[in-house]
């Protein structure tokens, strides 16, 4: 009879840290983290950076509640690390739009976003949804989840590498 | 001519290549002359082998162990023995030389057509291949020039790269089989089909017919993701001349981090699901995935890095705190 293997995923309620174990190094160098260890000492929505390559950076997002309406000049991607998220979509007028086309990451949209209904998608552990340019997005999540989100770092990016880093 | 195992020999440059039943053999002459030789398994030489060529060399240092590999310099390409070994250039035996890159491509592709016999697979995990040893006898060339699978945008999306199918001829790994298959709930509006758009990626992944060679699967601007599935060990010992980054999605690596000039050991990297880690651009970095795993490869391509890397202008490391 075959093996039967068990993929072990993490979440918010169950998870297991690694390490560094420094031989000749400086721990800090290699940035050490986890997913669910930001998202639990995140308020709901906070963009934590947890990878950062130049200019683009991967962020870490407790999904909890209704977020603001976002925006941004170029795609991001969301993939979902735990619960179930609803992403709703507007496309937006020009009015609301973000005017500079080169701008990097997510802004807030003021107000109520004006545009077009798009559509929405609900993802759970393991979806990864597109947030497309131009668009607004609003993530709705009726209980704690954590989302990762490929994207460039913008005005609310929060970077606290202290805080979420091994660093001995 | 092939020799009395059914191989070929190879050459380039300073450096001779021979295989018989078990081992690749490397031979060079060093700078005052003298005839040096490296000896590896011949599964071992042509798993690293596959990767160099598959990736393109890749970014920087593709150690195939720690005496030889390839160092990409983007339009070219350096070949080394001992290069990069501390014992052995402090003793005056290494040998480097840079060939342009479609010379060593050819003869990297020549040799491990001629070299992987039939019913070996070096994508494979171990457990899912045939043998790689003994006489020749044929080859496996649907397997050695598979193509990666590159999205542009994201997968799924129409006109982009294809998602994983029983149909297209990739079904769920027998580590994955626990791994849900459901697609994400879509409610597009008419007219947004192709906009509100989200695919089951863990799923792509339990999919993954390969180990250690990571495709596209969403791309903003030059930042791409790059998730793969691993197990065993990464048939190369990586060096990358830019920070890279790991993000573990499930299961877990453990990896070996050494000075990438020396082979000096600097750490180790415990990566379990959820965690994300860094590996400077001093390192070179080895994994070893006690079952498969999902492991997102996080990459910058800009192609304007490449002056910033010759200028020594990018970071060592990937953050200040």
């Amino acid at each position: 009879m075959a093996h039967q293997y068990k993929t072990r995923f993490g979440s918010l309620k169950d998870y297991d840290k690694g390490r560094v174990e420094p031989i000749n190094d400086d721990v800090r160098h290699y940035a050490f983290s986890n997913c669910f260890e930001i998202a639990e000492n995140s308020a709901p929505y906070e963009k934590v950076v947890f990878g950062q390559n130049m200019e683009y950076v991967m962020e870490v997002l407790r999904a909890e509640g209704n977020s603001p309406w976002y925006t941004c000049a170029h795609d991001e991607f969301a993939l979902s690390m735990d619960g179930e998220v609803e992403i709703h979509l507007v496309k937006l007028e020009d009015a609301q739009t973000i005017q500079d086309t080169e701008k990097h990451g997510a802004i807030t949209v003021e107000g109520d976003p004006q545009g077009t209904n798009m559509g929405w998608m609900k993802l759970g552990r393991g979806h990864q949804g597109m947030l497309p340019a131009g668009s607004a997005y609003q993530f709705r999540s009726s209980q704690p989840g954590v989302i990762i989100l490929q994207t460039c770092k913008g005005d609310l990016s929060i970077e606290r590498w202290a805080d979420i880093c091994q660093s001995a | 001519m092939a020799n009395a195992h059914g191989y070929n020999d190879f050459s380039l440059g300073g450096f001779n290549f021979a295989r018989d039943e078990y081992f690749a053999h490397i031979t060079w002459e060093t700078l005052d002359g003298r005839p040096m030789s490296h000896t590896m398994d011949a599964g071992n030489f042509l798993r690293a082998l596959m990767r160099d060529v598959a990736w393109g060399f890749f970014y920087g240092w593709v150690n195939f162990d720690d005496v030889i590999g390839t160092v990409n310099h983007y339009n070219t390409v350096d070949l080394y023995a001992g290069s990069f070994n501390g014992p052995m250039k402090d003793a005056g035996i290494n040998r480097t030389e840079n060939f342009p890159t479609d010379d060593i491509r050819q003869l990297f592709e020549k040799m491990l057509a001629d070299w992987t016999n039939d019913g070996f697979d070096p994508f494979a995990a171990p457990q899912e291949t045939g043998s790689p040893y003994g006489h020749n006898n044929g080859d496996n060339m649907s397997a050695i020039t598979r193509a990666r699978e590159l999205a542009t945008r994201c997968v799924g999306l129409e006109g982009d790269l294809a998602l994983r199918t029983d149909e297209s001829g990739a079904p769920v790994n027998r580590a994955f089989a626990d791994v849900p298959q459901d697609a994400p709930e879509l409610h597009p509006e008419p007219g947004f089909e192709n906009e509100v758009h989200a695919f089951n990626l863990f799923a792509f992944l339990s999919r993954s017919q390969v180990t250690w060679n990571p495709s596209f699967t969403s791309v903003v601007k030059n930042s791409f993701m790059c998730p793969t599935t691993e197990e065993h060990i990464l048939p190369i010992i990586h060096g990358n001349d830019r920070v890279e980054w790991f993000f573990q999605m499930c299961d877990e690596i453990h990896w070996n981090s050494d000075h990438k000039e020396t082979g000096e050991p600097l750490a180790r990297v415990i990566m379990k699901a959820g965690d994300m880690a860094a590996m400077p651009a001093y390192c070179r970095h080895q994994g070893f995935s006690p079952k498969r795993s999902m492991l997102l490869v996080w990459e910058n391509g800009n192609p304007d890095l490449v002056d910033d890397i010759k200028s020594g202008a990018a970071p060592q490391v990937p953050v200040q705190f």
